[in-house]
C-alpha cells in the first residue's frame, strides 16, 4: 500500500485552497474538513476466501458562514474545479438560510494550540494473502471447537489508514494520520432444531493489540454454544446485569441525553440535570480524549476546539454536558470540545468481576445481546428485544431468548447497583458490566 | 435500452472523465481474462441536498456530491471488489488487476439464468433538486413550521426537514451490456415536540417517494404530515403504561408491514439462504404463516421509494411471491445467489453506492388483502394491543427472533379501543409469527416511504405494507405487569 501520509501537505492545501475560495466568495468565516483513507477486508468463510474488498475513500467538506447565516456542502471528487463548486453550493445555501445568531465559528481561544501525539498511526503492511491467511485461522479456530459449530458467517480481517485535515478561517489548519484494524468472526451453532449464531470482535489503532485470531474465534464459537437450547421466560420484574461488552448502550444513552443538541431542542429526558444526582453516588463517568492509540483518541474536535479530559458524571451528579460551540451558545455555556461526539469515556469500574457479580446477583438475568432501536430520549421510556442468560444462586441456568427488557432511563440509572471490573476497552465507551435493579422481563 | 437514462449517464459519468462506452467494455475484458464467472462494472454519481428547519427558522442545508465506480469480479461464491472515487480509465484499470485475484480456481461450467422482462420507467428521469427553488423550499418549511405551532398551543418544538437525491448509475456487464437509470429520491419529514403540565412527548411523520419536490405540494400531502405529526404527540401525551407479555395484538396497515421486512423478508434474502444460515433456510414449499397470508416483493410500484427501474446489477426489478397462502414459495436474489443456487435473479441486487459490492436486498415487502374490515378486526379482541404505527426494527437471521417498536398503541378491551399506552418493543419469531395471524384486513396499505433498512453496513430505501392484521400471542414489551 502506498504510503498516504506522504499526502498530508497536499491535502492540507487543498483545506487552505477553499477556505480561500469562501473567502473570495464573501464569507465571514469557514471551516473544512478533508480525509484519504485506504484499506483492505478480507473476509472467509467455510475455510475459504469468500470477499477481498480494497477500499479507497476521500472527501472534502466545508462549512461557511455569512455573519449568523450557515451552509455547508462536500464532495467526493477532490478536482479543483468540483472543490470551487462545492464551495459555491455551501454559499448559496448560506444566503438562502436564515439569521442565527448562535452560528458560527468557535471562540478563537478554545482552539488547540498544541496538538498532542496520539499514536493513533499504525499502518499494517498486509497484503490480500496474508489477511486472507488470518481469517481462515481466525474461522477454523470456530469451526473446530465443537461438533455443534456447523455453519458459519465467516471471519473477517478489516484494516484502514488515512489522514484527516482540518482547517478553519481563524487560522487553524492541521492534520494527522490514524489507523484501525480489527479482526471479527461470526459463527451458527445447532443443537436440534434450534440455530443460533454469536461473534467475537477484537479492535485496534496497532495490529500488535489485536486479540490473536485463535482467540477471537474460539470466543465467537463458546459464545454461540453457549446460546443453544435457549428459550423464553415468562413475564417477571427482576434485576438485570448487562454484559460489559453491551453495557456500553447504556452508557450511550445517558451521553445522547446530556448532548447540547437533545438539551436545547428538549428532544431529552435529562433537560436541567446539571449539578443532579440522575446515577448512585459512587458513579464517576470521565472522557479521556488524550488516551495514546485509543480508539476514541483525538488532539482537537470536528471544529478544531481542543479536547480535554473532563468528568460528566462526578458523585453521581451530571458534571458536565457535552456541547459543541453551537449548542453551547444556544445553552448560554462553553463548548467542551465535543463537535462530532465523545472522545473515550469511562465509568470507573468497581471491584467485583462478572462471576462475582452474578453471586451478589443471585437471580436474576443477564442480558448478553440487545435488538431493535425502542429508546425514546424524549421520555426516556426504554424497552428493547434481549437475549442472555436466567441466573439463579449466582450462576447461569440456562439461555433465554425471545424476551424484552424495558423500564425508563432514569429509574435505571438511579437503580445502578454496582460496575464491574471485566472492563471493554475495544470500544469509545469503557464500561465493565451493569447491574441494575428491578427491570421488567416480558416473555411467553 | 432506455435511451433517455442512457444518455443523461453517459453525460454524467463518461463524458467529465472523456471516456467511450467501448472502454468500460475494455475494462471487463481484462477482468474475464480471469476465470471468473461475472464481472461488473458500476459508475454512479449521486448529488443530494437536505434543508432543517428548527427553532423557527431555516438553520442549515447541506449540499454533497459523490461519484466513484466499483469493480466486481466473482469466482464461484468468492468475490472480488475494490473502488474509487476517481472515474478514470488508469484507476479503473488498476482496481480491476486487483479484484481479478479473487480467480484462484478455474470457473465452474454453471450458467447464469438471466431474468425475464425488460426494465421499466417507474418514475421520471429528473433532477429533483431543481424542482423547486431554494426560497420556494425554505417558503413549505416555514409555512409547515407555523401551521404546526398554529395546529396546539402545546407545540414546544418543530423540526422540518426536507431532503432529495439525484442519482445516475451505469453499470457494464459481462455480457457486454450496458445499462443506465436515472434514480431521483425526495423525503420530507415533520417531527413536533409538545409539553403538558412538565411532560414532554413527541410526534413525527414524513413521506417522499421516487419523483420531485412538488409531489408534497400536492393533495395536500405535507400539510397531512404536519396533521399526522401533531396528532401522535398529542396521543402520546395522554399515553399510560405499556403492558408486559404476551397477547393478542392487532397491527396497524401500513408501515407497521416493517414486520414483514423483519420477521420474513430477510430471512428470505438469498444469500443466508444459500449459506444455510436463515431460519427459513430449506424451507421452500413449508407451511410457514396461516393460510390467510400471501407476501410479495414488488420493485416495479410506480414512484415508491423502494421501487428501482433495474437493481444494481442491471436486472429488471420483479414481483416475487414470497409466500402464498401460507406457503413458503420464494427467495430474494441478486446475480451471485441465484447462480449458485441455479434459479433466475429476481431484480433484488442491491447496493448502497459505488462504494459497496451488491447484496440480495428487499425493494417494497407486502401482505396482500384480506376479507375483515380494520373495525371487525379490533371488535374480535376481547383483551389486547391495537398497535398503530411503528418505529423500526431487527432481526437475528439465524435464530429467527425480530423485534420492532410501536410508536403508538392503544389498549383494546372487550372489543373497544379503550386508552392510549406508551411505545413498547414487540418480539416474535420470523418462521412461526404468521402462522399466528387469525385475521387479515381489507385495508392493505403502503407506507408513506420512510423506511430505510441497513445490511452489512449499507443503507437502501426500501418499502413496505400490509392491511390491518390480528395476530394471536405476541410478547409485548412493555412494563405493566
Amino acid at each position: 500500500m502506498e504510503a498516504i501520509e506522504t499526502r498530508l501537505d497536499s491535502l492540507q492545501d487543498k483545506v487552505a485552497m477553499v477556505l480561500e475560495q469562501a473567502r473570495k466568495q464573501g464569507a465571514s468565516g469557514a471551516e473544512a474538513g478533508a480525509g484519504l483513507d485506504e484499506g483492505l477486508a478480507a473476509t472467509a468463510r467455510m475455510g475459504e476466501v469468500e470477499t477481498v474488498e480494497y477500499h479507497c475513500d476521500q472527501s472534502l467538506g466545508v462549512t461557511v458562514y455569512f455573519g449568523g447565516r450557515k451552509g455547508s456542502a462536500s464532495t467526493s471528487d477532490l478536482s479543483d474545479a468540483s472543490l470551487r463548486e462545492t464551495v459555491e453550493a455551501a454559499c448559496a445555501i448560506a444566503r438562502h438560510a436564515s439569521e442565527d445568531p448562535c452560528a458560527g465559528l468557535p471562540d478563537p481561544d478554545s482552539l488547540a494550540r498544541e496538538i498532542p501525539d496520539l499514536d493513533l498511526n499504525h499502518p499494517w503492511a498486509l497484503g490480500a494473502d496474508r489477511a486472507i491467511e488470518l481469517a481462515i485461522e481466525c474461522e477454523q479456530a470456530a469451526l473446530t471447537h465443537h461438533r455443534e459449530i456447523v455453519n458459519s458467517e465467516g471471519a473477517t480481517v478489516n484494516t484502514h489508514h488515512g489522514i484527516r485535515v482540518l482547517g478553519n478561517t481563524l487560522g487553524f489548519l492541521h492534520g494527522y494520520p490514524a489507523s484501525r484494524h480489527s479482526l471479527s468472526c461470526a459463527v451458527v451453532g445447532k443443537r436440534g432444531g434450534q440455530m443460533q449464531r454469536d461473534y467475537w470482535y477484537t479492535v485496534a489503532r496497532d495490529p500488535l493489540e489485536l486479540e490473536a485470531p485463535q482467540a477471537v474465534g474460539l470466543k465467537a464459537a463458546q459464545r454461540t454454544i453457549a446460546r443453544l437450547g435457549a428459550r423464553s421466560l415468562s413475564t417477571r420484574q427482576v434485576p438485570v446485569i448487562y454484559a460489559a461488552e453491551i453495557a456500553s448502550s447504556l452508557i450511550g444513552h445517558f451521553l445522547a441525553g446530556v448532548r447540547g443538541g437533545n438539551l436545547y431542542r428538549k428532544t431529552s429526558f435529562l433537560v436541567d440535570s446539571l449539578g443532579k444526582s440522575i446515577f448512585p453516588d459512587f458513579v464517576h463517568i470521565h472522557e479521556q480524549p488524550h488516551i495514546p492509540k485509543g480508539i476514541g483518541s483525538a488532539p482537537y474536535d470536528n471544529e478544531g476546539v481542543a479536547t480535554r479530559a473532563h468528568d460528566l458524571v462526578h458523585g453521581g451528579k451530571v458534571a458536565s454536558y457535552i456541547l459543541d460551540s453551537y449548542s453551547a451558545r444556544k445553552l448560554e455555556m462553553e463548548t467542551t470540545g465535543n463537535a462530532g461526539g465523545v472522545h473515550n469515556v469511562v465509568i470507573d469500574p468497581g471491584a467485583s468481576d462478572r462471576a462475582r457479580l452474578l453471586k451478589e446477583m443471585g437471580t436474576g438475568l443477564l442480558v448478553t445481546e440487545l435488538m431493535g432501536h425502542g429508546i425514546n430520549l424524549v421520555t426516556g421510556d426504554y424497552s428493547r428485544g434481549a437475549a442472555g442468560f436466567w441466573i439463579e444462586n449466582g450462576e447461569i441456568q440456562y439461555p433465554v431468548e425471545e424476551i424484552t427488557i424495558a423500564g425508563n432511563l432514569k429509574d435505571m440509572f438511579a437503580g445502578l447497583l454496582a460496575v464491574g471490573s471485566d472492563v471493554d476497552r475495544r470500544g469509545n465507551i469503557r464500561t465493565g458490566s451493569l447491574w441494575l435493579d428491578n427491570m421488567t422481563v416480558a416473555g411467553n | 435500452m432506455n435511451n433517455e437514462a442512457f444518455a443523461i449517464a453517459r453525460q454524467t459519468l463518461l463524458q467529465p472523465a472523456g471516456l467511450e462506452p467501448a472502454q468500460l467494455e475494455g475494462v471487463i475484458a481484462t477482468v474475464l481474462e480471469a476465470p471468473v464467472d461475472l464481472a461488473d462494472l458500476y459508475l454512479q454519481f449521486a448529488r443530494s441536498e437536505s434543508w432543517i428547519l428548527e427553532d423557527g427558522i431555516v438553520k442549515e442545508g447541506h449540499h454533497s456530491i459523490e461519484q466513484g465506480f466499483g469493480i466486481r469480479a466473482v469466482c464461484g461464491d468468492k468475490t472480488g471488489f475494490a473502488y474509487s472515487d476517481v472515474i478514470a480509465l488508469d484507476t479503473m484499470r488498476t482496481a480491476a488487476g486487483n479484484v481479478c485475484a479473487i480467480a484462484r480456481h478455474p470457473a465452474d461450467a454453471r450458467e447464469l439464468i438471466t431474468a425475464p422482462g425488460r426494465p421499466r420507467r417507474l418514475y421520471p428521469a429528473t433532477d429533483p433538486l431543481h424542482s423547486l427553488g431554494s426560497e420556494e423550499k425554505i417558503a413549505l418549511l416555514q409555512r409547515l413550521d407555523q401551521l404546526a405551532r398554529q395546529s396546539d398551543s402545546r407545540v414546544e418544538q418543530v423540526i422540518v426537514s426536507l431532503a432529495g437525491t439525484y442519482e445516475v448509475v451505469l453499470i457494464a456487464t459481462q455480457e457486454g451490456a450496458m445499462h443506465a437509470d436515472v434514480r431521483p429520491l425526495v423525503r420530507l419529514n415533520v417531527n413536533v415536540i409538545m409539553a403538558q403540565n412538565g411532560r414532554r412527548e413527541q410526534g413525527s411523520a414524513g413521506g417522499g417517494g421516487r419523483t420531485d419536490y412538488r409531489w408534497f405540494l400536492q393533495q395536500g400531502r405535507a400539510e397531512e404530515y404536519v396533521a399526522e405529526a401533531i396528532r401522535q404527540a398529542q396521543v402520546n401525551l395522554e399515553a399510560g403504561e405499556a403492558p408486559a407479555g404476551s397477547m393478542t395484538v392487532v397491527l396497524g396497515s401500513g408501515w407497521p408491514g416493517v414486520l414483514l421486512h423483519e420477521a420474513i423478508g430477510h430471512g428470505l434474502e438469498g444469500d443466508f439462504n444459500r449459506k444455510g444460515t436463515s431460519a427459513f433456510s430449506g424451507r421452500i414449499g413449508e407451511k410457514v404463516a396461516s393460510p390467510l397470508c400471501t407476501v410479495v416483493d414488488d420493485g416495479t410500484l410506480p414512484g415508491r421509494r423502494g421501487s428501482l427501474n433495474l437493481d444494481d446489477e442491471g436486472t429488471p426489478t420483479g414481483h416475487t411471491v414470497l409466500i402464498e397462502n401460507g406457503i413458503l414459495k420464494g427467495y430474494l436474489h441478486d446475480r451471485l445467489n441465484a447462480r449458485l443456487m441455479n434459479s433466475a435473479p429476481t431484480g433484488n441486487g442491491r447496493r448502497e453506492s459505488y462504494a459497496y459490492a451488491p447484496l440480495p436486498r428487499m425493494t417494497n415487502t407486502y401482505m396482500l388483502a384480506g376479507r375483515h374490515s380494520p373495525e371487525e378486526i379490533i371488535a374480535s379482541v376481547d383483551k389486547g394491543l391495537y398497535a398503530k404505527n411503528f418505529g423500526g426494527g431487527q432481526v437475528d437471521i439465524t435464530s429467527g427472533k425480530f423485534v420492532f417498536s410501536a410508536s403508538e398503541a392503544y389498549w383494546i378491551e372487550k372489543g373497544r379501543i379503550t386508552r392510549p399506552v406508551k411505545g413498547a418493543t414487540l418480539i416474535g419469531n420470523g418462521p412461526d409469527v404468521l402462522t399466528r395471524v387469525s385475521m387479515v384486513g381489507d385495508d392493505l396499505e403502503l407506507d408513506p416511504g420512510v423506511g430505510t433498512c441497513g445490511k452489512d453496513g449499507q443503507s437502501v430505501p426500501v418499502g413496505v405494507g400490509q392491511p390491518t392484521l390480528r395476530v394471536d400471542g405476541l410478547t409485548v414489551g412493555g412494563t405493566n405487569v
